[in-house]
């Protein structure tokens, strides 16, 4: 890593972040659907479902969380879209800089706008009755995974970001991840699946993010979900970089 | 005194579109050279591959004496382009972005780098508006503001002053002219003919994928049989109108300008 590569980093990451700070209703639009989802079924849906738990917002929030993510990251495919439309991709293309760092800071202002993101939903946990007597390793265990899976969908959403055609396709792939924690354990537990669905639930990354996180969360052993929640997210991390990387070096010279 | 850019046979096709098909030119270090060309001749394709942007099919080019193939970071080093449609943040203000790219360039002091730029094309007073609210001659100097930073020896620009008013044109062709004088390579794209008479030392014109013509005005101009002089009372050109209309600094200072025609 060279001194140019963290200088410019650091250069356009804070361009990035102007983009985000100056339209602070994106942190908001974010947290907005996730917020909505965390109401309706804790105060509409909850009730009819057993959790075997005494607080369905304790079940439901790691993946409210994870919905929050899926659903910021398609911002940074929005804004590479927007940057490559608007010829200033190319301009810092042909300039003399790390030519990694235009990539790394939409991923690092990513990670600052979904941190933000996240702590709006938690807020709004916490008023409607979450509780946690997790100490503060446990939180910034859960700190650690949400920002590894920020990372990982980020350099996902990298992907469509630098080949979408319109708009739209820069963020449409956000939907099946939105998806995803739906067929997990994070609104019913995987017991309830029928099952071919259950086997799927089991097998696919979020249930194991889930429900690392919810054991942390509630001070209980978190058991092999967290090693298979890490490598899924690594796993996703490294591909997604790799795809990302190649995309961006094969649009040009 | 090696060429600041030379091109070698470069060839460069788009699937079945041959569009470039052995290019040759040299552009002299301090000069201006114009490129002529119609639309869809390739000119735009031939900064991208100069600039680093574009890969080429087959031939040599160099910039500062750095081949583009194998040098490239050299070559970013030593070029800017401008790119035929203003390549600006609308989101950052006009003195941010010039921020920005001083920061890029690795300069020791972006703020007063942008400051002076601000200055020099008249953009002071919207420096700190978002460049997204600019007019298209105020986005084009801003553009060309950002390319001129870190004093690149060859300046690159595409099509500088397509849609552009007269008067944002003539701030332009100022710049161009000031970054000659300081010893700047220039290489310019255009369609208007008057601006590589303008401003260039020696004009080409690329077409069907070749360089046709090349060489100074007065070597052009003797291409052609010499018109015949005759004395009429000349109208003053739409530009001339224009300007004065419009009151412009240019038609106010230079009252001569028609008699000069
Ligand atoms: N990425 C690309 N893929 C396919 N065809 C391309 C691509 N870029 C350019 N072309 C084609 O190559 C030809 C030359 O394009 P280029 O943009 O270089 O022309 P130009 O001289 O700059 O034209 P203009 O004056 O309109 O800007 C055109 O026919 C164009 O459609
Ligand atoms: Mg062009």
């Amino acid at each position: 890593m060279s001194i140019t590569f963290v200088g410019d980093t650091v250069a356009l990451t804070g361009r990035s972040l102007r983009h985000v700070t100056r339209s602070l209703d994106t942190v908001i639009t974010t947290a907005l659907m996730p917020i909505a989802l965390l109401l309706l079924f804790v105060f509409v849906l909850g009730g009819a479902i057993r959790t075997g738990t005494d607080s369905y917002v304790a079940y439901l929030l790691p993946g409210i969380l994870l919905i929050t993510i899926a659903t910021g990251v398609s911002y940074t495919a929005y804004r590479l879209f927007q940057d490559l439309q608007g010829g200033i991709l190319e301009r810092f293309r042909s300039m003399p800089i790390a030519r990694s760092s235009v990539l790394w800071a939409h991923v690092l202002t990513s990670l600052v706008a979904n941190v933000l993101s996240l702590v709006v939903v938690v807020a709004v946990g916490l008023l409607i009755g979450f509780r946690s007597s997790a100490g503060p390793l446990a939180w910034l265990a859960v700190l650690g995974i949400l920002v590894l899976v920020t990372l990982a969908l980020t350099w996902v959403a990298v992907i469509p970001g630098l080949t979408a055609k319109t708009v739209d396709g820069a963020s449409a792939f956000s939907y099946p991840l939105i998806l995803l924690p739906f067929i997990s354990s994070a609104f019913v537990p995987t017991a309830s699946m029928p099952g071919p669905v259950r086997w799927f639930a089991e097998h696919q990354p979020v249930t194991s993010i889930v429900n690392a996180i919810r054991d942390l969360l509630a001070v209980r052993p978190v058991g092999a979900d967290l090693p298979v929640a890490l490598l899924w997210c690594a796993g996703i991390l490294v591909a997604a970089w790799a795809v990302a990387t190649a995309v961006y070096r094969r649009r040009g010279a | 005194m090696s060429a600041a850019v030379a091109v070698r046979g470069l060839e460069k096709s788009f699937g079945d579109l041959h569009v470039l098909r052995g290019v040759d030119l040299e552009v002299a270090p301090g000069t201006v050279f114009a490129l002529l060309g119609s639309n869809g001749a390739g000119k735009t394709t031939l900064v991208r591959i100069l600039s680093t942007l574009l890969r080429m099919d087959g031939g040599e080019v160099a910039v500062a004496g750095f081949d583009v193939a194998t040098r490239g970071a050299d070559v970013r080093r030593s070029i800017s382009l401008t790119g035929q449609f203003a390549a600006v943040d609308e989101v950052l203000t006009g003195r941010e972005n010039l921020v920005l790219v001083a920061r890029l360039r690795h300069l020791p002091d972006p703020g007063r780098v942008a400051d002076e730029l601000l200055a020099r094309f008249s953009l002071t007073e919207a420096g700190r508006r978002r460049a997204g609210t600019y007019s298209g001659g105020m986005r084009r100097r801003l553009d060309i503001a950002m390319s001129l930073i870190g004093s690149p020896a060859v300046v690159v620009l595409d099509e500088p002053t397509t849609g552009l008013d007269p008067e944002a044109r003539l701030e332009v062709w100022d710049a161009i002219r000031g970054l000659a004088a300081g010893g700047t390579t220039v290489l310019l794209t255009t369609q208007h003919l008057d601006e590589a008479e303008q401003l260039a030392d020696r004009i080409a014109i690329l077409h069907e994928g070749r360089i046709i013509v090349d060489g100074t005005l007065a070597e052009l101009q003797a291409l052609l049989p010499p018109t015949r002089v005759e004395r009429v009372e000349q109208p003053p050109a739409l530009e001339d109108v224009f300007l004065a209309v419009i009151g412009s600094r240019r038609a106010a200072g230079d009252p001569t300008g028609q008699e000069a025609r």
